[in-house]
């Protein structure tokens, strides 16, 4: 089970209140604080990728982030709800094309950030959706109270 | 914390200096904020990024449009960053190669290509 589950309406407004969580629930786990900063740029960029993914797709479903807390390493867990075989969502078709092919952009290069910052990751999409799945040691026991 | 932005002139460039948070939230007044300046003709822009408390690709992207526009115009976007953690999210994206990036705002308009 994880540490703290956090699930919030798709909306860019609410990136942060998961990266202050996801920052202090690492903290706690006991990862290092040099590397707090990355948590925190991970997770921003992972659940900002899921909320432009939902917006996209038209999904009013909530936004999942998961704080798991094991023996050696923290993990987050963020999904969304496009499946693959969700396809493309008309929806918005020639709305902004200006503004949809910037955040195509975005999309890829919050990819490129979360690659480039975590050394342990892991991009899938099932059937229920897409999952980023992240993790870093801890340095444990040391970092109790 | 939510974003700051201000603008001032020195000589013909532009400083626009920004603080708080540019993220998915936020990025959009930044944007905002630049195409105003290029429409209104300010082609020469000095970024300062010194009390930015965080950028994600977010705010990267709307950095590169900046400077797709100010080039539009054979204009500049300069940066002017000091933070050992912003600087990273630059460096590893390769944007270091694409940005010029200053240690202070009279360093920034000074300089010429």
């Amino acid at each position: 089970m994880a540490t703290v589950e956090l699930r919030f309406s798709a909306l860019p407004e609410h990136v942060r209140t998961a990266r202050l969580v996801a920052a202090a629930v690492a903290r706690r786990a006991g990862v290092d604080e040099a590397v707090l900063d990355e948590v925190r740029l991970a997770v921003g960029e992972a659940c900002s990728r899921a909320v432009g993914l939902h917006e996209s797709h038209d999904i009013t479903s909530p936004v999942r982030v998961l704080l798991i807390e094991d023996e050696k390493k923290f993990s987050i867990e963020v999904g969304d709800g496009v499946s693959d075989h969700s396809g493309t969502s008309g929806a918005h078709g020639g709305a902004e094309g200006t503004a949809e092919s910037d955040a195509e952009g975005e999309d890829e290069m919050g990819l490129a950030v979360i690659s480039g910052l975590v050394d342990d990751v892991e991009v899938t999409t099932g059937e229920d959706g897409g999952l980023i799945r992240m993790s870093w040691p801890t340095a444990t026991a040391a970092t109790l109270p | 914390m939510d974003l700051s932005l201000s603008t001032r002139t020195v000589g013909d460039r532009t400083v626009v200096e920004v603080g708080g948070e540019i993220d998915v939230y936020t990025a959009p007044k930044l944007r905002e904020q630049l195409v105003e300046l290029v429409n209104d003709g300010s082609y020469h822009l000095v970024v300062d990024m010194e009390r930015v408390d965080f950028l994600d690709s977010t705010g990267l992207g709307v950095l590169v449009g900046g400077l797709k526009r100010v080039r539009a115009h054979e204009g500049s976007l300069r940066l002017v960053c000091n933070q050992e953690r912003i600087l990273k999210i630059f460096r590893i994206t390769g944007l270091t190669k694409v940005f010029p990036i200053h240690t202070s705002v009279e360093e920034a308009v000074a300089a010429t290509d």
